[in-house]
């Protein structure tokens, strides 16, 4: 039985891609995440990086500094005090950067959102946010789902035109 | 030990008197007496409170116009708890915030539950080391878990309410 | 989907959490370093303003509060049955403790101790000590991370896992359960829970022998840990410090024992406590020590109380686990402070309620890491830049309930 990659290379050796294709599957293949665990999605992320689940399997591997990493993981409740941090860190982090927001908390305030006067209603009005995960919190699963889809999206970018444009041209076609 | 004896002993040795609520069994004390009450019932052997498990201020409202301040003393060798109480006008005549003694000097686990108080309850304790807020930002406005507490619209330009 | 409606200030940053220390005061040989709020090995979002001169810590401020999510607030705003799952969220590695102390506060409010049927009590403790061994196997796993052990984590997360399904099956969530009600439980156990949890506790004696091979007799594990943030017995109880922290120091002192409250007295488990073995008593090493071993304490528990759950209590077709949950509750007006042995220690509520409505009117929640956290400044004074970390990892912080 041949490997995935020698079924894919013809018998000179090569690979036939747009370069936009290899730099998005590049970038999506090497998330990088920024760990940050905030409360109790934490714990379920840590989990996700542990034994159980894995997430070295994607290419996930959590760094401790934001200089190093592509994607921040807001996992658990964002408070005030906190904000001006996650800003600061989400300026830091290298361009390309995406964030996924993990659980009720982080996606508009989950069980505080009446009476937590301290809590922040949704890390979005902070920082622009690529993908949500429902859950209280959510399960080690639907955080895969959520970088599975964050791939998804990563691997339709393209750098030349953005899509916007490209949804306009062919509108107007 | 009773609440009963404990009253007696604190009256018959500092010669202050107390309230003893029968019910809850515990003392109401004038803040001025509240240090030198602590530091007794902390140092006599027959009541050795050498812990504080906790200090609870509770805004009574602004229609009663009062807080009170309920401290949980716990004594690990003779397995006694006893409660403290303490009451003072929400406000001053001045309209500042309510002083009342620390004890941080006698229970160090005073220090951060006063701290604590003095953010969300919004009293202050004179002689504290360091009376700052400690679970919210330095620059937030008010004192939350007072009852006519109403929530600023935005901080740093995000909004509060949902 | 909101928009961004943060406004960037250079100054917001010190606005919200000022250093205590300015820079220019500092002598030319010290160092501020701000560790966290968002660092690996802080447990959580937690912020200390250190003052370094070379290698030596000179002082430690803790800042707290990034994770205040107003619990004492929503507590006064919602019925005694609907703030479970709030109480789940503070020590979220232990919720069914949590709960567990919570709802005991409740009813003795409601005067409802002691009248529940035994098998319920049986259920809540058998919970409670499946859910410390979970919490203590972070808490161990997470503490070889911080001093450079990574297999350790790997292991105790793998049957940590374990746990988490089966409270899942229980509950139907892997960690905020909502299970323990006042005056009863969510449900009866599940068909066939009573094996599952047989066939896994050979598993975790296992794993805990394994990893008291691996970590506690481990050359350079003793060498980081022993004789490092010795914590003085006087000192302990002054700064009001408890559970394992405490044990740690040397005292016996256990609430399950002194309280003896729900069905704990009539079941046989010992106390561990740090008697110094490879240090001083009280140091970090006694700590990691007392939690392993109290890991096998609640294993004790555990086949004690499935002994009595297939034996004396065992599943009957007419047990109601709801069957004393009250519809209305709202107890007489009274204070009452309630308090319970966490994994980290003692947890205690003091909740007020006015006798009118079925809102309390005021809930403190005596938080065990709070006090843990006040200590570290004064552990932490002279130590190595490197031993503070092992010092904060050993003190098993929840942030969650700090902050609250």
């Amino acid at each position: 039985m041949k490997g995935y990659l020698d079924q894919n290379i013809q018998s000179e050796g090569f690979v036939v891609s747009q370069f936009e294709d290899l730099l998005n599957w590049a970038r999506a293949s090497s998330l990088w995440p920024m760990s940050f665990g905030l409360a109790c999605c934490a714990i379920e992320m840590m989990q996700t990086f542990a034994s159980g689940y894995d997430l070295d399997r994607f290419g996930v591997f959590p760094r401790p500094s934001p200089r190093q990493s592509d994607v921040m993981i807001v996992a658990g409740t964002v408070t005030f005090k906190m904000a001006d941090r996650i800003r600061r860190l989400y300026e830091q982090m290298p361009e390309p950067r995406y964030v996924i927001s993990m659980g009720s908390c982080a996606n508009c305030g989950g069980p505080y959102w009446e009476h937590g006067y301290h809590v922040v209603k949704g890390v979005d009005r902070v920082i622009p946010v690529d993908v949500y995960v429902p859950g209280c919190p959510p399960r080690p699963e639907a955080l895969l789902g959520g970088i599975l889809k964050l791939q998804e999206k990563i691997n339709q970018e393209t750098r030349v035109v953005p899509q916007i444009i490209l949804d306009a041209i062919a509108q107007k076609a | 030990m009773e609440a009963l004896d404990i009253k007696n002993l604190i009256e018959s040795e500092l010669n202050f008197s107390v309230d003893l609520d029968e019910k809850s069994g515990r003392i109401t004390v004038q803040a001025a007496q509240l240090v030198s009450i602590c530091d007794f019932l902390w140092r006599h052997p027959s009541t050795y409170f050498d812990s504080l498990s906790c200090l609870t201020a509770i805004d009574n409202g602004p229609e009663n116009g009062t807080l009170e301040i309920i401290y949980t003393l716990y004594s690990i060798p003779n397995h006694l708890t006893f409660h403290i109480r303490l009451e003072v006008p929400r406000l001053q005549e001045d309209g500042k915030l309510p002083i009342v003694p620390t004890l941080s000097g006698i229970w160090k686990t005073a220090n951060w539950h006063e701290r604590e108080a003095f953010d969300l309850v919004g009293v202050v304790f004179g002689g504290h080391p360091d009376m700052t807020r400690i679970l919210l930002p330095a620059d937030w406005v008010g004192h939350p878990l007072r009852k006519d507490y109403v929530e600023q619209d935005n901080y740093h330009g995000i909004q509060v309410k949902f | 989907m909101n928009s961004t409606q943060y406004q960037f200030h250079p100054e917001n940053f010190h606005l919200s959490d000022p250093n205590r220390y300015k820079e220019e005061d500092l002598k030319s040989e010290e160092m501020l370093i701000s560790l966290g709020p968002q660092h690996p090995s802080t447990h959580g979002v937690l912020r200390l303003e250190v003052i370094s001169d070379g290698e030596w810590v000179k002082d430690v401020i803790p800042h707290l509060g990034y994770l205040h999510r107003c619990f004492e607030k929503h507590a006064e705003s919602l019925p005694f049955n609907q703030i479970i799952p709030y109480v789940d969220r503070l020590d979220y590695m232990a919720s069914m403790n949590s709960e567990h102390a919570y709802v005991m506060a409740v009813e003795k409010m409601m005067d409802l101790t002691g009248k529940m049927p035994k098998r319920v009590e049986y259920i809540r403790v058998l919970v409670a000590e499946l859910n410390r061994i979970a919490s203590h196997f972070v808490a161990i796993g997470t503490y070889g991370l911080d001093i450079g052990a990574y297999t350790p984590f790997l292991w105790l997360m793998r049957d940590r896992e374990h746990i988490q399904r089966l409270l899942e099956w229980l509950s139907g969530a892997r960690m905020l359960y909502n299970y323990v009600w006042i005056g009863g439980l969510f449900y009866d156990l599940p068909i066939g829970f009573e094996e599952k949890i047989k066939e896994f506790i050979p598993v975790v004696k296992n794993t805990i022998s394994e990893v008291v091979k691996l970590v506690e007799e481990n050359t350079i594990f003793i060498k980081r840990t022993a004789n490092v943030g010795v914590l003085p017995l006087d000192i302990a109880i002054n700064y009001g410090c408890t559970g394992p922290v405490l044990r740690g120091s040397g005292l016996r002192y256990d609430l399950r024992k002194v309280d003896a409250y729900s069905i704990y007295p009539e079941l046989d488990f010992d106390i561990p406590i740090g008697a110094g073995e490879k240090g001083q008593t009280g140091d970090c090493w006694d700590r990691n020590h007392v939690r392993i071993q109290e890991c096998l304490e609640s294993i004790k528990i555990v086949e004690q109380c499935l002994d009595q759950l297939t034996g004396e209590h065992k599943r009957t077709k007419d047990f109601n686990p709801q069957e004393f949950v009250p519809k209305k509750i709202r107890p007489a007006a009274m204070d009452v402070y309630v308090r319970a042995e966490n994994p980290k220690g003692e947890l205690g509520f003091f909740i007020r309620s006015d006798g009118k409505s079925d809102i309390p009117q005021r809930m403190k929640v005596r938080a065990c890491s709070f006090h843990h956290l006040s200590v570290i400044p004064l552990l932490a004074k002279g130590a190595y830049l490197a031993d503070l970390v092992a010092i904060i990892g050993s003190m098993d912080l929840v942030m969650g309930e700090v902050d609250r």
